[in-house]
């Protein structure tokens, strides 16, 4: 084997307005070898590996491949030379079959000289490990045969780097060792993979070099097998200060918000809708849900929120009233709040000002016989964003100015401040850094022990594990059994999320 | 009912529907790459208006025709260097696109006004136009026609058959995913646009080369419109848009039919019927929503810039 | 090189000039459509511009011109700030003037105020109702609003015509597709003493001014700028669709019911063909000219009815198509359109690719940051 790297990045800088995405970044990558890239959520990571594929360019520095400079200026050109991706956000077709979607993600040239492209992905399937039907259209596929699409998409043009941008975190624990499995045996046939994460352990159980990036700059490398995630979390963030504290478990009686045998058809033509579900959060506790996305917590969120209305009357109470038909805003007026899942867009709108965003669920405070308060609006606003930190040029700026962890800090102070009697949370810390999630954390606990009910849907287990005191698991629309969290763990629950909880139904085989 | 009757009503249908099926095919293909161009009738009415003017000083109708491909064409360029280069909203654009039209049409065209020219004759296909009935529907009738037939063909093919299409297709639903993958979103959404353009284009030189062989402010009449409904009643599909053209073209003939019963109902009323069977029929279609919103371009009309991404 | 970035945030100076800026352009490029004319620019620009202006008569016609377009196009702002595509103004006008005629026909001479209220209601509701229509079909069946106002224009327009011909006409007509003079005693009171402008300028100002401070002051507007803004937002905060999508539609469509009574009882006097010159279509450039902004519609539908006002004259004195007025209409929007990309991007002139840096919060590594060296 050649004594040069398969690739080399040399000083490379990324510059989007208003931010330096990667700042003079160099690594390298060997043949055989499984690369992490490691970094918390806007490390620039993903920016990293998209001038790789030619989907950027970079603004200064130069990229080897095979020893020699290369100018990737478009993923055609980056596929002709080996290099293929799985996107974070898969860049599948939902209304394409399987065999189209593979077709658009490979060349012309290269299409025609395959004899039978539909033989290619059969037999490419099988030598993997990677069951799909080419004929399926995307849309009937689960997340996690998506990913396989796309991973086919690259095997099928002999890959020689696969680069994966944060592949498990839509994955159960299953497929996700099924993913590990085909990555090796690419590794082991002389393929270069480069797997970015910001997940530890992962990290440790597959990759032989972690290279760690913060705030688009190069801060360390390592071999993960000698390292304990500990120690490798500290060169990703910078601070000791930084593992998750540990939060006193509670236990109360008092139910304060039901569903009962919530059953709803899905609201899009892609979603799972809601069977059979019921649950109870009691005053002072946090109720933890967890899964993976795409199985009924869009639909389980509007539904106890009220943005969905269609559940019958009497199918979800608060404090003994029937609130099943009312909107979000009648049960905001009972005392609910609720962190959506999509910040920006949902929880706030993008043009407007933080102000405006702050009158969005503070209209009954705000408004007098019909007319804004501006005064008592704008200080209002200050006040969150003083409480929480937010770092924005003023409350005039627009919620698209925020960055996504600034933007989550806002929102959940201005719900938060409303002190709710229940708070249903979604994702609280997906996309925050380390710093600003703990604070997150500590401001629900808070809440938590003046007596609020909380229940939380996140796909972290890690974070359900560190701030709920129950939990429970959505599967396709069903919800497991509801559990102390003191008396489960992270494999029971992993087997949960994975379906494992239905009788007769074995959990999902990646 | 004799079947002359019938014969006649179906080749009047087929005459008024391929102006419909031609803006329609167009904008069914700029919207299967996720632009919605409201500007259709004035695209319309700019073909019309630069077909007649070409054919009445040239003398030449196949001239005249192609002048009024390159108006659509310019047109569409106009509508894709605003809402696919600078991202302004593609309705409002659209909207403006056929006030400009209307405008600039009239004022164009207004020493036109009245004059006529001998329009496209029909074609009778030897031997296929012999068969009884359908002979002399389907093949005997000008050139404008045919191309229809053509066009509606070729675009099935080349949507659902090539990699152009698939890649067409794939644009339309997922623009950043596309992007990624390498394909050239803006250029593949500027074709499908100057396409609907020509369509237009061609349209409208139906309308004022054989359809009513003259010029006249506004001829297009709500064409553009109701095509686009058209697009939606046949759920973004060939077949289904040549079926619903020719139903629409039935029904906006009706009136004719009911003057030669011998009803006795105003002009003025009878003019409203294929506005009101617009409506009728997108009320109809609203009932499978669902399947509706499978077949809808997932990014239609949402403005794509990829340096944002 | 010309350097084009997106703003982070956007610009609130170039919201407010960029209308200012579209019709400098347009004058400009209808300065060169004029030189290709054979007509001065500066001639063109007395027409247009300094003739309207120039004395009370001329003054009181751009206010004619000036109502219908502002009282439609503040409907219109509103609809459009919900995001709600009503595109029939047109329609809803059409049939406000000819509901308002039926009864105003049948007013004699000694008819109170209570008529006039009358007849100027029954224009109101049922512009509102025209406007009923399409929501009705938007809110049960999810049809498209866009089409449907449209195809209600034509059917309204095709309303007002069978309408002169027939049951409206004026029995000592000869025939003629108009209706019979109305009765004084009904006709809108007058603003000024040697021109037609009655007091639907001023109620138009009125509503306007009511309307900006409801948009940007209050609950309903607040409530109506999200939804436009953000659907999801709109559900997450609890606003009804329902109530905003009804709210602004009658709003709208009872503005421009308005509009077409008091032109059949205003400066017309009678129902006609051509009761509209485009005014409801006319009326979303305006609209837009305005920012969707109901104060700024008072000064764009008071130059748009300027524009109206100088293609009549042009078409007088320098032999100009009346169609020239739709072609500067368009022109204008574009501009507009067009302008509208520099509150979200910026564009600059520069000779290096790279902008300046931007200081990064947490960049503390400077170490790394100066070996940097531009390979290019």
């Amino acid at each position: 084997m050649a004594n040069f790297p398969l690739l080399k990045l040399w000083n490379v800088s990324k510059i989007f307005p208003g931010v330096i995405a990667n700042d003079n970044v160099n690594m390298s990558l060997n043949k055989g070898e499984i690369l992490a890239l490691l970094g918390e959520n806007g490390a620039g990571k993903s920016t990293l590996v998209k001038m790789i594929y030619g989907v950027n360019q970079p603004d200064t520095g130069a990229i080897f491949w095979n020893n020699r400079e290369v100018d990737i200026h478009s993923p055609n050109q980056a596929r002709a030379m080996g290099i293929g991706m799985v996107f974070q956000h898969f860049s599948v077709f939902e209304t394409l079959t399987v065999q189209e979607n593979i077709e658009l993600g490979l060349d012309k040239e290269f299409v025609q000289q395959l004899d039978d492209l539909r033989q290619e992905i059969i037999d490419i399937s099988k030598k993997y490990d990677l069951h799909v039907d080419p004929d399926r259209y995307v849309h009937s596929l689960s997340i996690g045969e998506r990913q396989r699409v796309e991973i086919l998409r690259c095997l099928i043009q002999n890959v020689k780097l696969l680069i994966l941008d944060e592949p498990t975190s839509v994955l159960t624990p299953h497929e996700v060792s099924g993913l590990f499995r085909v990555l090796k045996k690419l590794a082991s046939e002389g393929g270069s993979v480069l797997f970015i994460s910001h997940k530890l352990k992962e990290v440790t159980e597959l990759c032989d070099r972690a290279v760690i990036l913060r705030g688009g700059v190069v801060t360390g490398e390592c071999i993960p097998a000698q390292e304990t995630p500990e120690s490798i979390a500290r060169i990703m963030v910078g601070s000791e200060a930084i593992l998750s504290e540990n939060y006193p478990k509670t236990l109360t009686e008092d139910s304060i918000f039901t569903a009962q045998q919530l059953t709803l058809a899905p609201t899009n033509p892609f979603g799972c809708g809601l069977t059979d579900v019921s649950l109870t959060l009691r005053k002072g506790e946090i109720l933890g849900v967890a899964g993976v996305a795409g199985n009924g917590q869009e639909d389980l969120l509007e539904a106890l929120s009220g943005e969905d209305t269609r559940a019958d009357k009497a199918s979800i109470t608060f404090a003994g009233q029937q609130i099943g038909n009312l909107n979000a805003g009648a049960r905001r007026a009972l005392g609910m709040a609720y962190v959506p899942a999509d910040r920006l867009g949902q929880g706030a709108v993008p043009e407007m000002s933080l102000t405006d965003n702050t009158l969005l669920t503070n209209t009954a405070s705000i408004i007098e016989r019909g007319f804004i308060m501006g005064n008592k609006l704008k200080a209002l606003a200050k006040k969150i964003i003083i409480d929480n930190n937010v770092k924005c040029h003023n409350q005039n700026s627009q919620a698209k100015s925020l960055s996504g962890g600034n933007l989550q800090k806002f929102i959940i102070g201005r719900e938060v401040q409303q002190s709710p009697t229940v708070l249903i949370c979604a994702h609280p810390t997906w996309g925050v850094d380390i710093g600003a999630a703990s604070a997150i954390h500590r401001q629900l606990i808070a809440l938590r022990d003046q007596g609020a009910a909380i229940l939380i849907i996140s796909e972290d287990i890690d974070e359900l594990f560190v701030v709920c005191d129950r939990l429970t698991a959505l599967y396709e629309g069903r919800l497991s059994p509801i559990v102390e969290t003191q008396h489960t763990n992270i494999e029971e629950i992993g087997k949960w999320i994975a379906g494992g909880f239905i009788e007769h139904k074995e959990p999902n085989h990646a | 009912m004799d079947m002359e009757l019938i014969q006649q009503i179906l080749i009047a249908a087929l005459k008024t529907g391929t102006p419909l099926l031609l803006i329609a095919l167009g904008e069914l293909v700029t919207e299967k790459s996720g632009v919605l161009n409201l500007g259709q009738e004035g695209m319309v009415l700019m073909g019309a208006m630069a077909g007649f003017a070409g054919a009445y000083y040239t003398g030449n109708l196949f001239l005249g025709m192609s002048l009024a491909m390159v108006a659509g064409i310019t047109m569409a360029l106009l509508f894709g260097a605003l809402a696919l280069s600078l991202n302004t909203s593609q309705v409002a654009t659209g909207l403006a696109l056929t006030i400009f039209s209307i405008g600039l049409s009239s004022f164009l065209g207004g020493s036109l006004v009245g004059s006529t020219i001998p329009g496209f004759k029909s074609i009778a296909i030897p031997f296929l136009s012999d068969i009884p009935f359908i002979g002399n529907l389907l093949f005997n009738q000008d050139i404008l026609i045919y191309f229809s037939f053509a066009i509606a063909g070729a675009t099935w093919w080349v949507l659902h058959k090539t990699r152009v299409g698939l890649t067409v297709r794939a644009v339309g639903e997922n623009p950043h995913s596309a992007n990624a993958l390498g394909i050239k979103v803006i250029k593949i959404r500027y074709l499908a646009t100057l396409f609907g353009g020509a369509m237009a284009g061609l349209a409208g030189a139906y309308l004022s080369l054989s359809y009513t062989p003259m010029w006249m402010e506004n001829m297009s009449a709500g064409r553009g419109w109701i095509a686009l409904a058209l697009v939606v009643f046949a759920s973004w599909r060939v077949g289904y848009l040549m079926l619903g053209a020719y139903l629409f073209g039935i029904a906006s003939i009706l009136h004719l039919v009911m003057q030669g019963f011998g009803f006795d109902i105003s002009p003025n009323l009878l003019a409203m019927m294929p506005y009101l069977a617009t409506l009728i029929v997108m009320v109809l279609i609203s009932s499978d929503s669902l399947k509706q919103k499978l077949s809808t371009p997932m990014s239609l009309s949402k403005p794509f810039d990829p340096k944002l991404h | 090189m010309l350097n084009v970035q997106p703003r982070i945030e956007s610009a609130k100076l170039m919201a407010w000039l960029s209308p200012f800026i579209a019709i400098c352009l347009t004058m400009l490029a209808s300065s060169l459509m004029f030189i290709l004319l054979d007509v001065s620019p500066l001639r063109a620009f007395e027409v247009f511009v300094i003739m309207p202006l120039s004395d009370s008569y001329n003054i009181g016609e751009l206010m004619v011109k000036a109502a219908p377009l502002m009282l439609c196009a503040t409907g219109l702002a509103i609809c459009f700030r919900a995001n709600v595509w009503n595109i029939g103004a047109e329609g809803q006008l059409l049939i406000g003037a000819v509901v308002s005629s039926y009864f105003a026909i049948q007013a004699g001479e000694n008819a109170g105020v209570g008529m006039m209220i009358l007849i100027l209601t029954s224009g109101v509701i049922a512009g509102a109702f025209w406007a009923a229509i399409p929501t009705a079909l938007d809110r049960f069946f999810k049809t498209n609003i866009i089409l449907s106002t449209i195809m209600l224009n034509y059917i309204g327009l095709y309303t007002l015509l069978w309408a002169v011909h027939g049951p409206l006409a004026d029995p000592q007509g000869f025939g003629f597709p108009e209706s019979a003079m109305f009765a004084d005693a009904i006709l809108l009171p007058l603003i000024q003493e040697d021109g037609r402008a009655s007091i639907s300028i001023v109620i138009a100002i009125i509503v306007a001014l009511i309307t900006g401070l409801a948009l940007f002051k209050t609950l309903p507007g607040f409530i109506v700028r999200v939804y436009g803004e953000d659907k999801a937002a709109a559900r997450y905060a609890g606003f009804s669709s329902n109530k905003v999508v009804w709210g602004v539609m009658l709003f709208a469509g009872a503005l421009a019911g308005f509009a077409g009574a008091a032109e059949v009882t205003g400066p017309i006097g009678q129902l006609i063909p051509s009761v509209s010159p485009g005014y409801g279509y006319a009326a979303i450039i305006v609209a837009y000219l305005g920012r969707l902004n109901p104060f700024g519609i008072i000064i764009s539908a008071l130059f748009m009815g300027c524009l109206y006002m100088g293609s009549d004259l042009a078409q007088i004195e320098l032999g100009l198509p009346t169609a020239i007025t739709g072609l500067f209409q368009g022109i204008l929007l574009f501009f507009m359109l067009a302008c509208d990309f520099l509150i979200n991007y910026k564009i600059s002139f520069s000779s290096k690719k790279i902008p300046e840096k931007p200081v990064l919060a947490s960049s503390a590594d400077s170490e790394l940051v100066s070996s940097s060296e531009s390979n290019k």
